[in-house]
Parts: structure tokens; sequence; C-alpha cells
């Protein structure tokens, strides 16, 4: 029954180029309705994850499933145009020969001419463009650009929408305002959809699901919500949102003894007595309070407009970052009392093996999720 | 549309208004170049109040038909051979991978290294009836072995074809390795097969760069006048040149110089018009395309046809140029080549001097006045490129001939001198063709360079203290040197490899290597034209290496 709805699946796919693997044993599932994200640097091998999704690119290994029926494995790759796929490439790769209606229109065959006209006007007044349809691309904006390459790959009812760096050559207020919008036509489409991005604030609003992607692997495949606030791993923490590892001992069953004091909160792995541990300091996990005993030294100060982020020296030596009002104005080189707030103990214990293996743990976890 | 900061004073006035208060010195030097190009075309069409009408009727009872109708032959086969080949090896070396595409990707483009009516008459001498191929082919299959007649319309439209595809090739290649794989990678996402995505995205996405390509073609091949001349081709080149030289009526010449113009002019039009869609066209960023790679047997096939391609539109022609030199040389290199040799440098560095000279001042002019008369004036100065050689040199003899004769009267009235001609006898004519007509080469090289010496560079220099001559010299020239320098190497190669302006406009004992090669084979000569075409082949190779430098960049 759940398999069912799996539009689809990745199965430990791995991509070389030449002598070089670019993707490693990668598995996912995505089930239908849901967006998903691949997040991560430039050369992780997101964009090839989803050029081989597509039928662009040749598997070294494992298999690709859509709507359970094979579409990739080593040997086999069924043609790009039989995979029901839409495809928004990073640079739209809109047809300037083509008017925006025929662009729309271009994948969409075999339909009595009033379905076809209806379905295209469909799509553009999805995505609010109807009245550009007579426009060639050059004569619109880049915005407007982007939204006509997401109404010509939804147009043919895709059983899959694929999207590479979809907003990466708008502006920044376009990107954030565009990113919103792409969600709700999504979501109003019904559509299952994958993206990649380097930005993590366009995956958080647009995904359902981050698959957080280094070196050909994904690291840790989740909500936003968990990525943020249970990292599997310190490389995820450093990469997803701001804030601070600092060191500490765990303490008295759940307590964790730090620069910042002893701190008490919800623990998701049990980590035994003793061990020592970095631990994960989020800014908004910091309050500013004067009369606090905890006293730090502000380092840096970056003023925000309606808060400060402050880049704050312990007295233990570790560093942590604090979101504070910007009323609260203070100088570099001034002490501050701060009251620390951590409600999520998130615990990586320092042991170099140790931390490997909770990699991998966490790993295998994912794995599970991915698959359940 | 981006306004450019004014530079001085005179540059923030815009429109026709400004002109008439007050013209600059930049504004009058447009003008007067853009009036190089205006005269000669009007004294062609104004030839038509003195019609040769003797002439035109033995024209019309005999030529004009066949002129017609060899022209159309030559417009339809020329383009649609340069189309097939150059669209081909455009999208293998553009687009796809096999072995040898970066070899081939540059050497295709060799061809253009060779004028046209050389590979004329080096695939005559291979190709006719007593040329190697034939006779072999005679010893092995007996007297009645059937080979196609070279001297046809066939064997024109074959030759031509295989000279000038390089346009084609050129212009549609940029235009693949911008687009091609990315529009196709889209066309498949929408369900299109990869050959119908070709026909259905690829190719018209390439429409204004192929068409372009093309236009280019035929501007060159209803230019020419040597390769047909060969063949014996009837085209209105050669019938111009006999109106002068076969019945010395210039107006007979300037009236068909017109019609032909006309027939140009409709190329020149559709060209201007496609390269404001091919802006248009371009994407803004250009995706890192990754290449098809062909397999199997097809990729030897590819390897296999720009190889067939590349031999009897180069190699070979050359191979046998060089063997025809050797057997020849130890006649044939004497004075009197050095002679022909000297004439021919000689002139084409005089001229290139002259075009680079002025399309550096037409291109400071345009960055001082960005209003529309001058940049008019400027597209008028570079229009040249279009007019045949022989068009150009009716049209410049002419009024140059009158004014002569004026100049004559006017010394005897006032001094009582005795001459018989002033400029005529002169390169003076000559040069001024020579100009007008590689204007626009020299012009593209120079301009594209002035368009990266931005105002926000003159005003970095002058907050760093640089100005007037310190600012030119430091800043200035570094930054076109390599324009210049392009500029000045086309032009010379061009006017190497000039027919019909020297043919027709030279004074006596002017004689270049061009014109000699015209003579001998004329005659049939094909083995003594050969050193003087090596020559030129081997100063054509110059553009070719700073083309190749350009597409080994991007």
């Amino acid at each position: 029954m759940p398999d069912q709805q799996a539009v689809l699946e990745l199965k430990h796919i791995t991509q070389a180029y030449g002598q070089q693997l670019v993707v490693k044993e990668l598995s996912l599932t995505l089930e239908r309705g849901t967006i998903g994200c691949l997040l991560g640097a430039s050369g992780c091998g997101k964009t090839t994850v989803l050029r081989t999704i597509a039928g662009f690119e040749p598997l070294l290994e494992g298999e690709i499933l859509l709507d359970g029926e094979c579409v990739s494995k080593p040997g086999y790759q069924l043609p790009p145009a039989k995979r029901q796929i839409g495809m928004v490439f990073q640079d739209y790769a809109l047809f300037p020969h083509l008017s925006v209606f025929d662009n729309v229109a271009f994948g969409l065959r075999g339909l009595a001419k009033a379905t076809h006209i209806k379905q295209v006007n469909e799509a553009l007044e999805l995505v609010g463009l109807h009245s550009e349809h007579a426009r060639y691309p050059h004569e619109i904006s880049g915005g407007q650009q982007q939204r006509v390459a997401l109404a010509r790959a939804l147009a043919p009812k895709p059983r899959l929408l694929l999207m590479d760096e979809p907003f990466s050559n708008l502006d920044v207020t376009l990107r954030e305002r565009l990113s919103m919008e792409v969600r709700d036509i999504l979501k109003e489409y019904g559509t299952t959809a994958l993206f990649v991005t380097h930005n993590q604030h366009e995956a958080f609003a647009v995904a359902d699901r981050i698959g957080v992607m280094h070196n050909g692997e994904i690291l840790q495949w989740d909500s936003a919500h968990n990525l943020y606030h249970q990292p599997a791993s310190p490389q995820i923490a450093n990469f997803v949102g701001e804030g601070a590892l600092i060191k500490g001992v765990v303490k008295d069953k759940g307590r964790v003894e730090t620069g910042l004091g002893l701190l008490d909160g919800i623990m998701t792995d049990a980590t035994p007595d003793n061990t020592a541990v970095q631990l994960l300091v989020r800014p908004e996990d910091i309050l500013h309070n004067d009369d606090s005993q905890v006293q730090a030294k502000v380092l840096r100060r970056n003023f925000r407009g309606a808060n400060i982020m402050y880049t704050l020296l312990l007295e233990s030596g570790d560093k942590v970052q604090a979101l504070v009002p910007s009323h609260c104005d203070h100088q570099p080189g001034e002490n501050i009392g701060i009251q620390p707030d951590v409600r999520h103990l998130v615990l990586f214990p320092i042991d170099l093996q140790k931390r490997q293996m909770t990699t991998r743990t966490t790993q295998e976890s994912s794995r599970h999720l991915r698959r359940r | 549309m981006q306004q450019t900061p004014a530079i001085t004073p005179e540059a923030s006035s815009r429109g026709f208004r400004c002109f008439h208060v007050k013209p600059s010195a930049w504004q009058w030097l447009t003008l007067g170049v853009a009036l190089l190009v205006l005269v000669p075309l009007s004294v062609l069409f104004f030839a038509w109040t003195e019609p040769a009408w003797d002439i035109w009727q033995h024209l019309r009872e005999t030529l004009l038909s066949r002129l017609l109708l060899n022209t159309m032959i030559l417009v339809v086969g020329v383009s649609s051979g340069t189309l097939l080949i150059g669209i081909s090896l455009a999208w293998l070396t553009g687009a796809c991978d096999f072995p040898g595409r970066r070899v081939f990707s540059w050497a295709l483009l060799l061809p253009l290294a060779m004028p046209t009516y050389v590979l004329a008459f080096v695939s005559l001498g291979i190709f006719d009836f007593t040329g190697p191929v034939q006779t072999q082919l005679r010893e092995w299959f007996g007297r009645g072995a059937w080979f196609p007649d070279m001297r046809s319309a066939g064997g024109v439209v074959l030759v031509m074809s295989l000279a000038l595809y390089p346009y084609v090739y050129l212009l549609a290649r940029n235009a693949f390795r911008t687009q091609g794989k990315r529009a196709l990678e889209a066309a498949q996402s929408l369900g299109c097969s990869p050959v119908g995505g070709f026909f259905k995205v690829v190719l018209p996405m390439a429409r204004p760069w192929i068409t372009g390509g093309a236009t280019l073609v035929l501007m060159e091949a209803l230019a020419d006048f040597g390769a047909v001349s060969i063949f014996n081709y009837d085209t209105f080149t050669t019938a111009i040149y006999k109106a002068w030289f076969g019945f010395f009526s210039l107006s007979a010449a300037a009236q068909l110089s017109s019609l032909l113009v006309a027939m140009v002019f409709v190329l020149v039009a559709i060209e201007q018009r496609l390269r404001k869609r091919m802006r248009f066209a371009q994407s803004r960023i250009t995706p890192q395309t990754e290449s098809i790679k062909l397999t199997g047997g097809r990729k030897w096939l590819a390897t296999g046809y720009c190889t067939g391609i590349l031999s009897i539109a180069f190699l070979l022609p050359a191979l046998q140029l060089i063997s025809w030199s050797l057997e020849i040389f130890h006649e044939e290199f004497d004075s009197r080549y050095l002679g022909l040799l000297g004439h021919s440098l000689a002139l084409g560095l005089m001229s290139a001097l002259l075009i680079a000279a002025t399309a550096l001042l037409l291109a400071y002019a345009g960055r001082r006045h960005q209003d529309r008369l001058t940049h008019g004036f400027i597209r008028t100065a570079t229009l040249g490129y279009a007019l045949p050689g022989t068009v150009l040199a009716v049209g410049i003899f002419i009024p140059l001939a009158w004014l002569d004769n004026q100049l004559i009267r006017l010394a005897q009235q006032l001094f009582g001198l005795q001459i018989s001609q002033l400029l005529q006898g002169t390169i003076l004519i000559m040069l001024l063709a020579y100009m007008i007509r590689f204007m626009a080469a020299g012009f593209k090289s120079i301009d594209s360079a002035m368009h990266r010496v931005t105002t926000n560079i003159d005003e970095a220099s002058r907050l760093m203290g640089l100005r007037g001559i310190k600012l030119l010299y430091k800043v200035h020239l570094p930054m076109l040197r390599g324009g210049i320098f392009t500029a000045l190497t086309l032009a010379f190669v061009d006017v190497m490899k000039e027919m019909p302006i020297t043919l027709m406009t030279r004074p006596f004992g002017w004689d270049t290597l061009a014109v000699k090669i015209f003579e001998l084979t004329s005659e049939g000569e094909w083995e003594r034209a050969a050193l003087p075409s090596l020559t030129l082949l081997m100063s054509g190779l110059l553009p070719i290496v700073l083309l190749m430098r350009q597409t080994d960049k991007d």
C-alpha cells in the first residue's frame, strides 16, 4: 500500500564522470504530492542526480523507479521523452523562437484542438501569465520567464517535476516571493516535485522533505524542522542555519555541563554520563539578560535591523552567537549578561571514532526514514 | 536602454537637431566616409539617365536571360549546398563528440583561407577531362568512362559551396554551442524524440545565425568574379567586366551593376533585420553544455564525413597546389614573381593601414556621438562589404574619371599645362575601392574592442590623473591593440586576395598576384598559377589563426 504512493524511488544509485564518483549509493523515496529538495553546495552531485532521473545521464549502479516501473538501471535508460517527467532548467531553456503560448503548448501532443488550447490556458492562468501569452521570451521579465518555464513543464501534467536551481537567476526579493508562489502552484496542481538548490532558505520555503547532500551522498533526508533542530551530524549542524558548537560533558542523566552552565533539555539520543560532547547552540538559544550571572564578551556585532547578531566569547573560551532585539545595543569589547534557553540538546560525542559511528548510524536511520 | 554618460559637452547632444546646430569634426568625418559609399552607388543608378540602348539590345537578345538564369541557379544551388554542408558540420563539431572533433572544429574553417577562384581552377585541374582523375578512370575503364562535366552549373555550385560553407558553419556552430544541447534536452523533457527536437527546436532557434551565414554566402557568390570566369559561367560580374573591357561601354557596365546592387541589397536588408533578432535569441547565461557522445559506427561516420569535406575543400587542393608549385618553382620563381608579390604586399599594407586608421576614427566618432544620424552614417560607411568588386570598380571609376577631366581642364585653363591623366594613373582609385569594400571587417574588430573601453574606464583613469594624450596612450591604445591588429590582418589579407577591383582599376604596371592568376587561368595554365595561389593561401591562413584563437577561448 505505501509503495503505491511512491512516485519516485532511487535505489542505491551511483554515478561517475570518468574515474570520479559523483553520486555514491544514493537512495531516496518521494511520495505522491510531496515536494522534495536536494540541498548542497555546488559540486556535490545534486544536479547530476536530477539529470539522471530525467534520463539525460546513464547510471553506473542502482535503479530508478518511476511509479514502481524501472526507468533507469545499468545498461538501460528509458528515453527522456517517454518518462513523462517535466523539467525546469536553471536557465529556463525557453524557446526564443516561440511565443509564451507556443512554449507552454510545446509538450502537448495528440489532443483535440479545444482541449489543447484549454490546457495551455489553464497552465498559463495557474502561473498568472495569461495576459502575456502572445509575447516572446525576450519581451518578458526574468521572473515571468521562470513562471513560463514552470507552466511549460506542468502543462503536459507530468508524473514528476524536476527543477534545477529554479530561483538562482532571480534577484533576492523576487526569489523569496516566487519560491512561495511556486510552492502554492505545485500544491494546487498536486504535483510531485524534486528540486535542487544550494540555498537553504529556498529549500525551507518550498520543500516538504529536504536531503542535505555532500560529496555525492545524502547525509540526512528530513523535514526542514528536523534538519534545523535535530541535525544528524556536526556537518549538517554547520551547514543548516546559524549557530555554534561548544564543548560540554554529559552529567547526571540528560544534562550537559558547558561554558553556559549546566543545561537541561530534550535529548534525542541517550548519551552515557561523562561523555565529552559538542553541543549545538542556535542563536535563538541565547537570551540577553543584563541581570544574568553568565557574562560574555562581545566579539562582533552584525546589525540586521530588527535584531542584532552578536558573536560572543564565553569565559570557557567557546564562542556562541546570540540574536538579540536591536534596542539592546552593545559595542565590541563590552561584557553582556546572557541566559541560555536550549530546549533541544543536540549532542555530538567528541571522540573521533564515535563521531564517525554516529554519523553512520544516523545515515542508517535516515535510510530507514526514507524507506518507510 | 542604458544611456551612456556624457564624456564631453557635445556627446550629450542627441538626435537630429543638434547636428544642424553645430556638427562636430567627428560627425563631418562619418558623413565623409559615408559619402564614399553613397557616391559610387548613386553614380550607378544615375547611369540610367543615358541608357546604352545599342548594347542593351544586344544583351537582351543574347545574354540577359542567361545571366538571370545563371544567377538564379547560383543563388539556389550555393545556398542549399552551403546550408547542407555548413549545418551538418556545425552540428557535429558544435554539439557532438567523436574522434577528432577538436581538430575538425577549427580545421573546417581552413577553406576560408583559399580564395574561391583558386579552389575553382585547382578543382578543374584535378577533375577536368585532362586532369589526373579522369585520365586514371579512362585507364581503368577505357575511353567510355563517364564522369560529370566539371565545367557546368553543377561544377560552379559545388566549388562555391565547398569554398563558402565556412560562413554558415561558423555562425551555426556558435548557435549550436550556446544553446544546442540544452534546447534539445528541454524538448526531450517535453516528449520530443532527439531527431524531432533537432528539427522542431534546435534548427528554428539557430535560424537567425544560419540565415545570417547564408546571406553572407550569397553576397560572396553574387560578388564572385574569379571563379565564374574560370568556369566560363556568365553572371552579372563577368558581364560587367565584358561591358567595360569588351564593349568599352562604362554606362552599360554601370547599368548592369545597378541591377546586381539591387539584388545584393535585398540580402543586406535581410541580414540587418536578422542581426537584431540574434541579440534577442541569445540566452543570457551560456549554460555548461556537454556534448552528445556518438558511439559505435556513428562516431566513425562523423569522422569520415568531416575528413571527406575537409579533403576535397582544402587538403587535396592544397596538396595539388604544392605539387604544381614544386614542378614549376625554378621557372616561375623569378624577379617578375617577386615584383608581383611586392605589389600585392604593398597594396595590402597600404590599404590595411588606411582601413584601420579610418575604422579607428569611425569607432571614436561612434563612441562620442550616440545620436542616430552619426550611427546611420557609420552604418552606411561600412556597407561596402555588400558591394561586389566589379560594381565598386565601375562606381568609383566613373566619378573619379570625371573629376580627373575637370582637374585637367582646370590645369589647362589656368596654367596651360598639357596633362593626359592625373588621378587615373595612380593607385588612388584602387585604394579607395579597397577601403570601401573592406571597411566593415576592420571597423567591426576595432569597434568591438572599443566597446570594452567604457566611459567608466575613462572616468576611472581621469580620477587617477590620466588625461588627454596620456589617457589615449596608456589606457585606450593597449585596450584597442588587439582589435587594431585584427583589423589590419583582415584588411591586408582581403586586399591580397581581391581580384576584380585590382583587375579593373589598376594603373599600368601594377599587376598583382591575383591579376596574374586571372591571366594564367584564363589561358588554362593551371600549373603556372599555382605559385601565386599558394602565396595567397598562406597569407589567407593568418585570419584563420586569429579565428582559431577566438574559438579556443569559448
